[in-house]
């Protein structure tokens, strides 16, 4: 089977995760590792590994625009929105995952298939990652009034980007949970913790269903089988007891283990995100690859 | 009339004290509260939900009424105090806090847990923009050490925070501790140094003095012990002795005291004391607004609520993880089943 060309923007952990899980997929192609800083550890790596290394930024990749079809941008909110603009133009899928949010929220497994012609997606947060598929998952079954998550995370995992900006992710991954989630309103809750070792990331669902009476059986049954779907792309993603249901209100506790590529085991948060980054993209080079066998290149 | 003070109190119970009764004030409750404070002469008046603006919630509880309703009403009654709003970043926005400054709120208090302070740098940049009087503030300062207080702190102070303040959010620190820490802050800073006793080990009031020793300027209080766990240093207690020391803090004592006596009392379902789950809380060294918590967990899964509370503050639980309650609380009731059978 033919893949899709892939390049990463930005050498940081984030960049050097995907970088790590996209030598793994089946349908997209690594071609290019780009980043400004010369001597960065995923640049280095990246020359390693025999891809091609750019340190010049996103110009340095516009003068070889055939690298990649699609573009990963692991920089910073602030410089994907010049990215974005730039990718635009030079006609490049961009598969955000700053807080930027210039182009549609996606969850991968929950609402990617409306957004498979879309040149900018942007992966919401984190939290959004692992909590917004339970709203789903509760809202498929009773109709959520309310849903509010709250994402703990090790103060080691939680980069300058998120620090300098935490309202962005509280904001987001609301706009997220109502958007996405299907929540009525939605809240969202950051935590940070420094205790070491450094603890898993673990996010708590709190959602108020609709109704006196609700089916706790059916509501149990769709949680895990949205557990299971993430677990296809995050193995480290899991409930830790079973949901509690009282009245009408759903309690679910999940945790996320990293899958240990470049970025430490506890930082599941982060994991999350890159892992959430290449099904993404796999799912619309499957759509690209598709369109192709139908109406030929 | 300006009035000499050497010391500035601010009074908690309408935000601190908002975990004692469950987030459930009443506009009414506060309107009569912040008129009295007002008349007595308190400077700062806090008024938000107990976890902050923007806290009302599954997690923490959620506000009978919406919290700038009652920031609103303070506003509205409280003479020629200040009306203070708290802000955790990761829970509050700065949304919340422009909200907050347009009902007329005068300070902003900004906090992280002890080892975060970068989180707060926007919130509190804006708060000055928004011509706040700016305070930042470390919470669960037992658990760093000293150093570290003083790095963070610095990070306050660096954003532009007017006072810093040190949070015993446990009321896990002894004399000797808060000592030490206060005074390596006013060797480091040069702006104002405030400082948050709870009462769990009852030595909030100790713990205070002992910070004043320290040149701590800055004081919270609340009257009646109207905090979270066995509450704060008791603002009309700590109003008398001041006087005793000969230090002004501009309040007048006897309406203080009539304030506690005759509108406090009343909106408390127990009076507060420190019973043996407040006492747990600062022997462990728990957030103290995990008590009401802890002990509808400890009902709703058959435990001693003392037990979940030990075990939260060995697994070094912060400030905010009310959720880690629950999942604790069914981690001991399952390994009792286990082990009883």
């Amino acid at each position: 089977m033919s893949k899709v060309k892939v390049a990463v923007l930005g050498s940081g952990n984030i960049g050097t995760d995907l970088m790590l899980k996209l030598q793994r997929s089946e349908l997209l192609e690594l071609t290019a590792m780009i980043g400004i800083d010369p001597d960065s550890d995923g640049l280095r790596r990246a020359k390693e590994l025999g891809y091609v290394t750019i340190d010049s930024g996103i110009e340095g990749f516009l003068e070889q625009p055939d690298l990649a079809d699609i573009i990963f941008d692991a920089t910073s909110a602030k410089a994907h929105i010049r990215h974005a603009k730039a990718l635009r133009n030079a006609d490049k899928i961009a598969i955000d995952l700053t807080p930027a949010a210039v182009g549609a929220l996606v969850i991968p497994n929950v609402n990617l298939v409306e957004h498979l012609d879309e040149t900018n997606i942007n992966l919401v947060t984190c939290g959004g990652q692992a909590t917004i598929p339970i709203v789903h998952a509760i809202n498929k079954v009773c109709s959520v009034n309310y849903a509010e998550i709250v994402a703990t995370i090790s103060s080691k995992s939680a980069g300058p980007g998120t620090r300098a900006n935490i309202d962005e992710f509280t904001e987001t991954t609301a706009r997220g949970i109502e958007m996405i989630g299907g929540a009525k309103k939605g809240k969202a809750i950051i935590i940070l913790n420094p205790a070491e070792p450094p603890i898993l990331m673990r996010d708590t669902v709190h959602a108020l269903v609709d109704g006196e009476h609700v089916d706790a059986i059916a509501i149990a049954a769709s949680i895990h089988e949205t557990v299971k779907v993430i677990q296809t792309y995050v193995p480290g993603y899991r409930l830790r007891t079973e949901p509690i249901i009282d009245h009408n209100q759903v309690t679910v506790f999940l945790e996320v283990e990293g899958a240990g590529d470049y970025l430490p085991k506890y930082s599941g948060n982060l994991d999350i995100m890159t892992s959430a980054a290449v099904k993404a993209a796999e799912e619309l080079a499957r759509h690209k690859l598709d369109k192709l066998a139908l109406y030929g290149g | 009339m300006s009035i000499e003070r050497e010391l500035f109190i601010t009074e908690v119970a309408l935000r601190d004290g908002s975990h004692a009764v469950a987030h459930q004030y009443t506009t009414e409750q506060v309107t009569q509260v912040a008129k009295a404070l007002g008349e007595a002469g308190v400077p700062y008046i806090e008024v938000s939900h107990g976890d902050g603006l923007g806290g009302s919630s599954l997690q923490y509880g959620l506000s009978r009424t919406n919290e700038m309703e009652l920031i609103e009403a303070a506003v509205s009654v409280c003479g020629s105090s200040n009306i203070a709003v708290l802000v955790l970043p990761g829970i509050g926005t700065i949304k919340d806090l422009k909200e907050a400054a347009k009902l007329g709120a005068k300070m902003a208090r900004i906090g992280t847990h002890v080892t975060e302070a970068d989180v707060a740098a926007q919130h509190i940049q804006t708060a000055k923009e928004l011509g706040l009087e700016t305070v930042g503030f470390l919470m669960m300062s037992h658990m760093a050490s000293v150093h570290k207080l003083v790095e963070q702190a610095k990070l306050l102070e660096s954003y532009g925070a007017d006072t810093v303040y040190m949070f015993d959010s446990a009321g896990a620190l002894l004399p000797h501790e808060v000592k030490e820490r206060i005074h390596a802050l006013r060797q480091s800073l040069s702006v104002n140094i405030g400082f948050h006793a709870h009462n769990n080990l009852s030595l909030a009031l100790a713990n205070t003095l002992a910070a004043i020793e320290e040149g701590a300027t800055r004081i919270d209080g609340s009257i009646r012990c109207l905090g979270a766990g066995a509450g704060n240093t008791q603002t009309e207690v700590l109003v008398a002795v001041l006087d005793r020391m000969g230090i002004s803090t501009g309040i007048d004592l006897y309406k203080i005291m009539d304030t506690a006596e005759e509108i406090i009392a009343p909106i408390l379902q127990a009076p507060q004391e420190i019973t043996r789950d407040s006492l747990v809380l600062g022997y462990a060294g728990v957030y103290s607004s995990f008590l009401l918590h802890a002990q509808r967990a400890a009902k709703k899964f058959g435990i001693d609520s003392r037990d979940i509370l030990i075990e939260l503050g060995r697994q070094k639980v912060v400030g905010g993880q009310e959720d880690m309650i629950v999942d604790v609380a069914a981690e001991l009731a399952k390994n009792k089943a286990i082990y009883s059978v």
